[in-house]
């Protein structure tokens, strides 16, 4: 197992490490001096001087990637170009309301879906599979920034049973705003994974070894429970997992939407201003989530499947 | 006389398909008596598993049982319910099935699945694990203790499959079923296996219903053997009798068809020519007809399983007075 | 030409007879109808302002009212199909084409290159797509060239993915090991023999990544960072209808239920590919 662990995390910091190097070389791609497209057409010498000598644009470009590094090692993600404020503080202060909007999301779908999902495998062409069959497939395909807006307009504007904009304060406040958007974001996922677990659920059950619990004498909620649901749940974890990277785009609307502080508002927001670091910074800090996710994602995989630990 | 353990009359079961109905096993009638091994022969798709899954009960939702009775212990289990079925299983009747590969968990460590599966004791938890451990030894698996905490995957195939057994002699059952436990794996395990079987079944004097194709193993493991063709019983009887004497065509073929039984360097491997028939669309009269050598005029009318000898039995006209004509 | 043609016709038959299928054919040949005939299809320019009529609730001169400068919404929804496919279509053929092409050669060449291309996908899919889009969007500024692009880029290691998975099961069968044996080329084997396998599910997979490809777009455009106004992207009349919310709830309305549509449509016609061209596909996803 720690051997797994120590494997897998060494490619999630390579692809990180590839990820950020591309990163990096794009922005230097762009024809144009970069510190005049950064800073745009408001630009004072003393500005351009500060942000060249910041990025060390005057070295060789295999310097500026050691010098970014360096800084990147060292938790430093640069200067916001107008406020003169640390990029990584400015990051980590968003980070927080999108984390807590994305777990928000991922716990409520993947609850309900999971549910949903065994209790169809349990009960194949019974009314209740039926319907989550058909919501399955039409909310799967509804693109989250669409019933973020349709949910606004009818939840909040029109019905106000929910706060249209911000965050709150204190915690019930705070979960009385995550409603809308939390539910825009998950709205897609319930149905994906509720037909993820159904599929992979009654696949589990005709499997040899049921019979066998069921050749034992085991209880049938003990052999839905423990048997399957356990080999059944692996599937969902990784798409969960590799969902961190849907999750973060669709916050980004989310946070547009309903006016949320966090990580896309503060990219969107930098974007219009061209505070080029800042714009950066929460990508790369986004890609690094993305990353670290998937890797824990096949982490839980390999705990919960001892094969996946000894065969892979 | 010893006492009978289970006796299957006149059991027919069909399977509900698009084509119609498929009638899998029709007029099965045979007896297993305590601490007997009653060996069950067959080509693949005679009906042999549909036989073991009608006796626990844990068939298809498309099957249906047509006529007959499944008496174990003089009680039918066709009419128990499922919550009386569930307490058979794994206590009186225990099973191993045919893949020692797929048969275990494959995300709970052995010992896991070993205390699970005594549930009905209210032994502590050690206690429980100390008797799997005690169990695994018995099969011959070393160092039981540490391998207790291992997962399927870390067994091989024969080691699995003597799991499988320790597993299903665990609670000390009437009756043990085994579905062909070594046709998957290869030849001087498969001996080893049997061997091994054969000791704890005369330890702990259970009845085994052992189905196999493997006509070398059958004739050393069992006392009695049952011989299926295409969903119904066409011989059964003492050991030596179905060897040596066999009574019906399709026994005999069986047995000159067996790799082991051919003495000489065949050039080309006997085989029974013909096709098993359609079982959704049953032709009239023997069923072994079309494919029989010896078939006659009264082929046309379906002969009953008679008593030749004293326990043994064959559906053929041979035996009649009269014969085929 | 013979044989494709009535292989396409069974295809086409086999989903029509499926429901759901039979749906996104009709909703899909809907759009595409629209997107073609577009100009000749709008009551209205729909980029002509007239301030006197603006925000306009539905009615018979404008079916689903005008926005805040007076154009007509429901010609603005038909001319954004024809901006949705502009993008999407040439997004996916274009991911498909490279993923397809750098698949078969990880699958097929050495096992250096493999790697190098699996990490080289797996870098690609590292990225969150839309933080990945706003980043390159921030570097080269909007338009639809850069929709398309990114859309392009962060789909290919889904076709290329698949088309190694592809290539390496095929390298292996019977009939590819005959033709080796018999000195085949690698481009005679990759082109005659392994592409027609593969382009089927590839093309399942591209039915099932359009309507991805046109959220994203839907969604960049109501960001401000997509098409440039006054462009009628579906994604645009979101963004006017997000401002005035308060005044009419038509504009999004008018924007939202074109896409929702659109995805539907696509994914019942994917999911009825799937089902139809490759019923083991459904697993691996």
């Amino acid at each position: 197992m720690v051997h797994y662990a120590v494997r897998r995390f060494g490619l999630a910091l390579l692809i990180l490490f590839v990820a950020v190097t591309v990163m990096f070389l794009m922005i230097r791609a762009v024809p144009g001096d970069p510190v005049q497209i950064m800073l745009g057409p408001r630009a004072t010498p003393e500005l351009q001087a500060r942000l060249t000598a910041e990025l060390a644009l005057d070295q060789p470009i295999i310097k500026q990637l050691a010098i970014f590094y360096g800084n990147l090692l060292q938790g430093d993600l640069g200067i916001d170009v107008f406020s003169g404020r640390s990029v990584t503080s400015i990051v980590f202060q968003q980070l927080p309301h999108t984390l807590s909007l994305i777990f928000a999301s991922i716990i409520w779908s993947a609850t309900l879906g999971i549910a949903l999902g065994a209790y169809a495998a349990a009960h194949p062409n019974t009314v209740i599979d039926r319907v989550t069959a058909a919501i399955s497939v039409s909310f799967v395909a509804a693109p989250a920034f669409v019933v973020a807006l349709l949910s606004l307009l009818i939840f909040a504007v029109h019905l106000q049973w929910f706060p249209a904009i911000g965050a709150g304060e204190g915690f019930w406040d705070r979960l009385d705003h995550l409603v809308l958007p939390s539910l825009a974001i998950g709205l897609s996922w319930v149905g994906y994974i509720a037909r993820l677990v159904r599929a992979s659920m009654l696949e589990v059950m005709g499997e040899p070894h049921i019979r066998t619990a069921r050749a034992f004498g085991l209880s049938e909620r003990r052999i839905v429970m423990i048997y399957a649901l356990r080999i059944a749940i692996l599937p969902v974890v990784t798409v969960i997992g590799v969902g961190m990277g849907f999750l973060l785009s669709s916050a980004v609307f989310a946070e547009i939407v309903f006016a949320r502080p966090g990580l896309g508002k503060l990219v969107i927001d930098s974007i219009t201003t061209r505070n080029y670091p800042v714009v950066m910074g929460s990508v790369l800090v986004s890609t690094g989530l993305f990353v670290v996710s998937t890797a824990l994602a096949d982490l839980i995989n390999a705990w919960l499947d001892p094969r996946a630990r000894a065969g892979h | 006389m010893t006492e009978t353990l289970l006796e299957i009359d006149n059991l027919g079961v069909d399977y509900e398909t698009a084509r119609g109905d498929l009638k899998a096993l029709r007029d099965i009638s045979f007896d297993v008596k305590k601490g007997e091994i009653v060996g069950i022969v067959g080509e693949s798709g005679c009906g042999k598993s549909t036989l073991i899954s009608s006796i626990l009960k844990l068939t298809a939702p498309n099957t249906r049982f047509r006529n007959g009775e499944v008496r174990f212990k003089g009680q039918d289990l066709l009419q128990n319910n499922e919550r009386q079925m569930r307490s058979l299983r794994g206590s009186d009747i225990s099973i191993i099935f045919q893949d020692p590969m797929q048969t275990h968990n494959p995300v709970l460590s052995i010992g896991a699945q070993m205390v699970d599966i005594q549930h009905r004791s209210k032994a502590a938890k050690a206690d429980k694990r100390a008797t799997a451990a005690k169990m695994l030894a018995a099969v011959g698996i070393p160092d039981p203790e540490a391998r207790l905490d291992q997962f399927p995957h870390e067994f091989s195939g024969g080691m699995r499959q003597r799991i499988a057994i320790a597993m299903a002699l665990m609670s000390e059952p009437d009756l043990l079923i085994a579905d062909e436990p070594t046709t998957a794996l290869d030849a001087t395990l498969e001996v080893q296996i049997i061997e091994r079987l054969h000791e704890l079944q005369r330890e702990m004097h259970c009845a085994v219903l052992f189905i196999s194709h493997h006509l070398g193993v059958i004739a050393e493991l069992c006392d009695r053997v049952v011989v299926m063709y295409a969903g119904a019983v066409v011989e059964s009887g003492d050991v030596r009798a179905i060897f040596h004497d066999p009574k019906h065509p399709y026994t005999r073929r069986l047995i000159d068809c067996d790799p082991g039984h051919i003495k000489e360097r065949a050039r080309v491997l006997p085989t029974i020519p013909g096709e098993v028939p359609d079982l959704a669309n049953l032709p009239t009269g023997c069923i072994f007809r079309d494919r029989c050598e010896q078939a006659g005029p009264r082929c046309a009318a379906v002969p009953p399983l008679a008593g030749i000898a004293d326990g043994h039995n064959a559906a053929c006209w041979l035996n009649h007075k009269g014969g085929v004509s | 030409m013979e044989k494709p043609r009535s292989e396409l016709s069974l295809i086409l038959r086999g989903v029509a007879r499926d429901p759901l299928g039979l749906m996104g054919l009709i909703i899909v040949g809907t759009i595409i109808f629209c997107a073609l005939f577009a100009v000749w299809l709008v009551p209205y320019d729909p980029i002509a302002m007239n301030i006197k009529d603006r925000l306009q609730g539905p009615s018979l001169n404008h079916l689903l009212g005008t926005d805040q400068l007076g154009r007509d919404t429901f010609s603005r929804v038909i001319m954004g199909g024809q901006v949705a496919l502009k993008v999407a279509l040439p997004a996916v053929f274009g991911a498909m084409a490279i993923g397809l092409t750098l698949g078969m050669i990880a699958g097929y060449g050495p096992k250096w290159l493999d790697n190098l291309l699996m990490l080289f996908f797996d870098t690609i899919r590292s990225f969150p797509t839309v933080m990945f889009a706003l980043a390159v969007v921030a570097l080269v500024g909007p338009s639809l060239e850069t929709v398309v692009l990114v859309v392009m880029a962060t789909s290919i290691p889904t076709y290329g993915r698949v088309a190694r998975t592809q290539t390496l099961t095929l390298r292996n069968s019977e009939f590819i090991l005959a033709e080796r044996a018999m000195g085949a080329s690698m481009t005679r084997i990759l082109g005659v023999h392994m592409l027609p396998n593969i382009i089927g599910v590839l093309a399942v997979l591209a039915a099932m990544d359009i309507p991805t490809v046109i959220a994203l777009e839907a969604g960049l455009s109501f960001l401000g960072l997509g098409v440039k106004p006054p462009t009628p992207s579906w994604g645009a009349l979101l963004k006017d209808g997000y401002s005035l919310i308060r005044q009419t709830p038509w504009l999004v309305v008018g924007g939202g239920l074109p896409i929702i549509l659109a995805t539907l449509g696509f994914t019942f016609l994917g999911e009825s590919l799937r089902d139809v061209v490759d019923p083991k596909l459904r697993k691996n996803r």
